[in-house]
């Protein structure tokens, strides 16, 4: 996975808006050809990060480099070398498919004598050859979303940006896009991905999770479910739910409880000693107790688990415009 | 219709020019009951829930809310229906506790209720401490949680949401679904629409949506048994190298490439590995780990979509 120079390297990056510590202090590496994956909550830091990386937002310290470029320094070389795409796929609807390959090539200034070929390989990557005509309106949204990749990558960068690009996308259509995202790491584009969708965090080689604008946890999507969790998971099924759960929420061991359909989700510093002190003080309280079982945590629970258990400073004085506001919770 | 029932859709269809958006579409949803329509963009989850809440007329099938049929008495249903949309009407340059105030007043509730409920709501959202924010000020995630505590301020006998948790962090969407448990011992329905597939886990029920069409309807667990086969996760450090040795194996239905392996879908798992395995091991290709895993939603969506039970992206 990891082959040559790091193309991303970033160092004490800090971001302030007047009192308030939007990026604290974050240091990253990211190799070619690997899918990077940006985690946190609204407000952690996420997107002030990728804007500093883009060259859209000054730092406040630190340095970062893109494709050896220093984003600070040289903000407008930097935009030349990364691709970028969101979720709402920033295209033309009322242009035909070639028009909107021709704007985007146009903004991203593709030379002409590279460009017939470089449009010819878009519409082969999104499966569009000889749809060149049609309306963007009328493509289905797997489609949409091929094309705005290819408009996003004409200009060949080596450092693709990816803003929850498959929210809301039906299942096949999101695992054909993953596939093309593969492809293009396996010839050496380095891609981060920012989502709040554990499934689409799934398909990163390695995750980063940002909580209050520091990093809190690093490593493949396997690795942090092994290991990044405080605690381990129970399932406990019960009746009634809703009863169990206010009752489990202050119960002593319990780090932390959630409804799943008909069970619970119970965080407990150690399965082995939960389960059996659990049913009995459950029983105690009038909860009928029918299953408790260590189950594996998904991405989703090490998420939760990772920014709700910390303890939470108290709410940051006044927020800048261009920032959404943190996601305060009371500790 | 049974005492207990308090959503019955029946055939309802509707189209709109070019698209058949919902295609005969028949569900039930039980007093007390949390129940998800899942499915993508197109499914035909926001339409279903506008007929349901009686701002769209079916074009044909029927639907009953609370007892009422919401083509014969939409306001008798109306009364008794606490719907949220996708953007649901917050007043940004009002605070928290004016938006509150502001719906408690349109559904007539009580001030001796409101204030207890409010408080209740608030806390189980996070933002008892920001009631005197204006709510353009709040994040996206607080924003949405203010639209649910608006739509809650009364007590309606069903909740209609229409993908409430689109765009909110998994914290904030924890918060959301326990709110949503515990109305449940009010014996209120909730009817919650959602594209995320690994959302559907926290619901009792799920209807799974396709192109308008219903393709299941059962309980996360019971939806999770009809996967034809099994799943099973190889562990690499280095997916693309998997794909090569594994991709023509027999028995292989689907091979999906995640970030720390692939994932695939097998006709008999307790079988399959070994041979897998062993093809690994031919090729020279290293990993750390092969185990079969629980499917996910998403699995038996794609096979069931793949098999033809639905039609195709045109």
């Amino acid at each position: 996975m990891t082959n040559g120079d790091p193309s991303v390297v970033v160092r004490d990056l800090v971001k302030k808006f007047g009192d308030f510590v939007a990026v604290d202090h974050i240091n990253l590496e990211a190799q070619r050809g690997e899918i990077f994956g940006f985690l946190g909550p609204n407000g952690a830091g996420k997107s002030t990060t990728i804007r500093m990386l883009c060259g859209l937002l000054h730092p406040t310290s630190g340095w970062a480099t893109v494709a050896g470029i220093d984003v600070a320094r040289e903000p407008d070389k930097v935009r030349e070398r990364i691709g970028y795409m969101s979720q709402k796929f920033s295209l033309y609807n009322d242009l035909r498919v070639i028009e909107n390959l021709r704007f985007f090539a146009g903004m991203y200034e593709v030379p002409a004598s590279v460009l017939p070929e470089r449009i010819r390989w878009a519409l082969a990557m999104a499966g569009l050859a000889g749809r060149e005509s049609s309306l963007t309106a009328t493509l289905a949204t797997g489609w949409k979303q091929r094309l705005a990749l290819g408009c996003a990558v004409l200009h060949r960068p080596p450092i693709l940006f990816l803003d929850e690009p498959t929210s809301g996308v039906d299942p096949i259509s999101r695992r054909q896009f993953w596939e093309l995202i593969h492809e293009m790491a396996g010839e050496g584009v380095t891609v981060f991905v920012t989502t709040h969708y554990m499934d689409e965090a799934e398909y990163c080689n390695r995750l980063v999770l940002i909580y209050r604008g520091q990093i809190v946890a690093s490593g493949s999507p396997a690795e942090l479910k092994q290991r990044a969790m405080k605690g381990e998971l129970l399932l406990v099924e019960c009746e009634p739910l809703g009863r169990a759960l206010e009752i489990l929420e202050g119960a002593p061991g319990v780090l932390d409880a959630a409804v799943f359909g008909n069970a619970l989700h119970v965080v407990a510093p150690q399965a082995g000693r939960a389960d059996s002190t659990l049913r009995p003080y459950l029983n105690e309280r009038g909860i009928r107790v029918t299953r408790v079982e260590a189950i594996r945590p998904s991405l989703e629970d090490v998420f939760v688990s990772l920014t709700t258990m910390r303890g939470a400073p108290p709410a940051a004085p006044g927020v800048p415009q261009d920032e959404p506001a943190p996601e305060e919770r009371p500790s | 219709m049974e005492t207990n029932m308090a959503i019955r859709a029946s055939a309802l269809t509707k189209r709109f020019p070019g698209v058949i958006a919902v295609d005969r579409l028949s569900f039930e949803v039980r007093a007390g009951e949390i129940f998800g329509l899942v499915g993508p963009d197109g499914a035909g989850k926001s339409t279903t829930l506008r007929m349901l809440a009686g701002v769209l007329t079916p074009d044909s099938g029927s639907a009953e809310v609370a007892g009422f049929d919401v083509g014969r008495d939409p306001e008798g249903a109306k009364r008794s229906i606490s719907y949220m949309p996708q953007r649901f009407g917050l007043y940004e340059d009002l605070t928290v506790d004016e938006n509150i105030r502001f719906y408690a007043d349109l559904f007539g509730v009580r001030r001796a209720q409101r204030e207890q409920r409010a408080q209740r709501l608030l806390a189980a959202a996070g933002l008892a401490e920001f009631r005197s924010r204006l709510a353009g000020k709040l994040s996206g995630g607080m924003k949405q949680k203010l639209g649910l505590v608006c739509a809650l301020i009364h007590t309606p006998k069903v909740i209609l949401l229409d993908e409430p948790t689109n765009g909110v962090d998994p914290v904030s969407r924890r918060d959301f679904w326990a709110i949503l448990y515990s109305l449940l011992a009010e014996g209120v329905a909730i009817l919650i629409s959602t594209s995320y597939l690994d959302e559907a886990e926290r619901c009792q029920r799920v209807a799974l949506l396709h192109q308008g069409r219903l393709l299941f309807c059962d309980t996360p667990a019971e939806l999770k048994k009809r996967l034809p086969g099994a799943v099973v996760s190889v562990v690499s450090s280095d997916p693309r190298a998997l794909r090569e040795p594994l991709q023509n194996a027999e028995g292989i239905s689907s091979l999906v490439l995640v970030g720390s392996g692939v994932h695939l879908v097998v006709d008999d798992a307790a079988r399959r590995i070994p041979e897998l395995r062993a093809r690994l091991a031919a090729a020279g290709v290293s990993f750390d780990a092969i185990e079969q895993v629980a499917p996910a939603i998403e699995d038996l969506f794609v096979a069931a979509v793949q098999s033809g039970a639905a039609g195709k992206e045109s």
